[in-house]
């Protein structure tokens, strides 16, 4: 696949579409916005089911609990914002009402991680993983691209119990004809080598196979995993990568603390220790410009996987 | 016990007579405010106002067009409020941004950033070049409003905040006994927050009359008008009944913005909250009251179109 016959679509175009079909099939599906509907594609659900579509306005707090509160009468309820607005200002309301009762929620962000581009820092959420996964009975879903987001938006609505799914404004390369059918808590393998494994969500997924094309290259052979649920981590997935391979870098458009790189720490400490190497913001926030050029100065560009993956080869086997 | 409320007296005396040798310190070193040193002409009179807001109009056109994003809509409706501010009201220097003396301005709508840095850069704070690397990458001139810029005091963007910002530093003068104003220019999307009635009653019941906001009540928010999406009406009833004074204008009336803020500086125990009744994208026909316009920059034919519409004096009163 050359670079310039890649797909882009948009996430949360198919968000939007995944909640209508769902709204046809049934009746119990509610969904809410806080003034950003025509953004996340929410509004797709409002022009076609009115009557269950409630815009709550400028009032995350609000929604979140009003989510929870309806899904205790028996709805199902998808709850959107942005990424910052709808774990920042609602992380309390969403821990006592949505996590500690395991109330069926569904919180849906679009606009999360740098790709926000020239809205700047207050709009690039780049910690939000880490506020979803610290919360107990908080499932966490980062789907690769647009096909993946449809399949997610599916399967959350079949899965019961709290769920935070995030992906970002910009239109993402499709990875999906690599790619198999997205399941709930299951990572998948796209590509099988055997020096390194290159853990990748989100629309970096895609960056890494890039980046894996350009280390064969190199004459290094690397696995590239689509770890499109943070938690419950794929931990068997996690262990066999760390088995075969024996180093393992992970890439998320998220902070390097508290991400999808501290989860897989965390499994590989556990389990089978071997070097990991985390790649995404680094404990910094990000600022105005372009998505495109701003993942390349964060580091988040093939060539600077493919570099960071080859020093954490040598890494090996220094360690060896 | 009793040795200890002695040594505490003595260490607030202390402490109270520390403030008074700085405060004489400050003013004899022209960092607080002295009607006898003025940085900025203070008495502009209403025409002026209104020319500079024009030129501020058709630079919140030019900056979102050269950005290709942006929010034009509210920022061409508080464009009047923001020049009678900097250009008339408020006590700053954009020679010495951190002058001690200044009144303390806080855009709780940060998303208005275009209007704000284009009402910065036209008070010399920084230059009109660097305006116009409104949301590249590199530049201080962040998408929304942020403290790197100079001039601006407070990062902003996420709304419903804004408030709560200005009643702690309101708290804070007070309790230094200086004498500065605080003003915060809220929307009307950030009424839906419940942060603002919370900082509302806040306010009122700590008697924080060194406040004054304006509330941009353009009547639009992100998805449509405020209307349809959430009613805040009737607003001036709500902010009175938070205990605060409660002035209505017409948000394009330079008169009526100055001489409401005036009127807000004599008020003893209270807050103010000037309503100010505006129209979104005001001054560009095409623009105005038009939702689409919230966050989305003119393009090429549309700026040029806005400019000559700006040329031609509309966007003034
Ligand atoms: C907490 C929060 N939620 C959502 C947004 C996204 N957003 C930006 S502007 C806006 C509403 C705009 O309407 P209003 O606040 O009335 O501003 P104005 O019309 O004066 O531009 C929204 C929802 C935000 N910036 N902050």
């Amino acid at each position: 696949m050359s670079p310039a016959a890649v797909k882009m679509e948009s996430q949360r175009r198919e968000y939007g579409r995944a909640l209508v079909e769902l709204g046809a099939r049934n009746r119990d599906i509610v969904v809410l916005d806080a003034d950003l509907s025509v953004s996340t594609r929410t509004a797709d659900f409002g022009k076609a089911y009115p009557e269950r579509f409630f815009n709550c306005g400028v009032s995350e707090a609000n929604m979140v609990t009003t989510a929870a509160g309806l899904a205790m009468a028996g709805k199902l309820v998808f709850a959107s914002s942005f990424a910052v607005f709808l774990t920042g200002l609602t992380y309390n309301q969403i821990r006592q009402s949505i996590a500690y009762p395991r109330t069926n929620v569904k919180i849906v962000a679009s606009h999360a991680g740098l790709s926000v581009g020239p809205d700047g820092a207050t709009h690039q959420m780049l910690e939000d993983v880490g506020l979803m996964r610290g919360l107990p009975n908080m499932t966490v879903v980062v789907p690769a691209d647009a096909r993946e987001t449809y399949q997610a938006t599916h399967a959350l609505a079949s899965f019961k119990g709290p769920a935070y799914m995030r992906f970002g404004r910009a239109d993402v390369p499709a990875i999906s004809d690599e790619g198999s059918d997205f399941a709930i808590g299951r990572a998948s393998m796209l590509r099988k080598g055997a020096d390194v494994t290159l853990i990748g969500c989100g629309q970096l997924v895609h960056t890494c196979l890039a980046a894996a094309r350009q280390l064969e290259t190199e004459g290094i052979s690397a696995s590239v995993v689509n770890m499109s649920t943070i938690k419950p981590l794929d931990t068997g997935m996690v262990d066999r990568c760390a088995r075969d391979t024996g180093a393992i870098v992970t890439v998320e458009e998220h902070n390097i603390i508290n991400g999808l790189g501290d989860a897989v720490c965390s499994a590989v400490a556990a389990h089978y220790p071997v070097p990991v190497t985390k790649i995404g913001t680094m404990d910094t926030f990000g600022e105005s410009g372009e998505a495109g050029e701003l993942l390349v100065k964060y580091g988040l560009s093939a060539e600077q996987i493919a570099m960071k993956a080859a020093r954490t080869v040598e890494t090996k086997k220094r360690m060896r | 016990m009793a040795d200890q409320s002695e040594a505490s007296d003595f260490v607030v005396h202390v402490d109270q007579l520390l403030k008074k040798i700085k405060y004489v310190y400050l003013f004899a070193t022209n960092q607080v405010w002295n009607p006898l040193f003025e940085p900025l002409p203070r008495n502009r009179t209403y025409e002026e106002l209104e020319r500079i807001a024009r030129e501020v109009r058709k630079d919140i056109i030019r900056v979102t067009n050269a950005a290709g994003s942006g929010h034009p809509g509210g920022s061409l409706s508080s464009a009047d409020i923001l020049t009678a501010l900097y250009f008339r009201l408020l006590k700053h220097d954009p020679k010495n941004p951190k002058w001690e003396g200044r009144d303390i301005f806080i855009l709780s709508k940060g998303h208005a950033a275009p209007g704000y840095y284009s009402v910065l850069a036209e008070a010399g704070y920084f230059s009109k070049e660097e305006l116009m690397t409104l949301r590249k990458m590199g530049s201080r001139i962040q998408g929304h409003a942020h403290t790197d810029v100079p001039g601006v005091e407070v990062s902003t963007g996420s709304l419903g905040q804004g408030l709560s910002i200005a009643n702690g530093f309101a708290l804070s003068y007070r309790l230094d006994g200086r004498s500065q104003r605080i003003v915060a220019l809220l929307s009307d999307g950030e009424n839906d927050e419940g942060q603002t009635w919370e900082a509302a009653m806040f306010a009122s019941f700590r008697r924080l009359d060194n406040i004054t906001i304006y509330v941009d009540r353009n009547g639009i928010q992100n998805d449509g008008f405020t209307k349809d999406i959430l009613d805040t009406s009737p607003l001036e009833e709500k902010w009175r009944a938070f205990g605060w004074n409660v002035i209505v204008i017409d948000g394009h009336s330079m008169k009526q913005i100055v001489e409401a803020y005036e009127a807000s500086l004599k008020v003893k125990g209270k807050p103010t909250a000037i309503i100010a009744n505006t129209v979104k994208g005001k001054g560009v026909s095409f623009m105005e009251n038009n939702v689409a316009f919230h966050g989305k920059a003119p393009n090429k034919e549309e700026t040029v179109k806005a400019l000559a519409e700006l040329d031609a004096g509309r966007g003034s009163q």
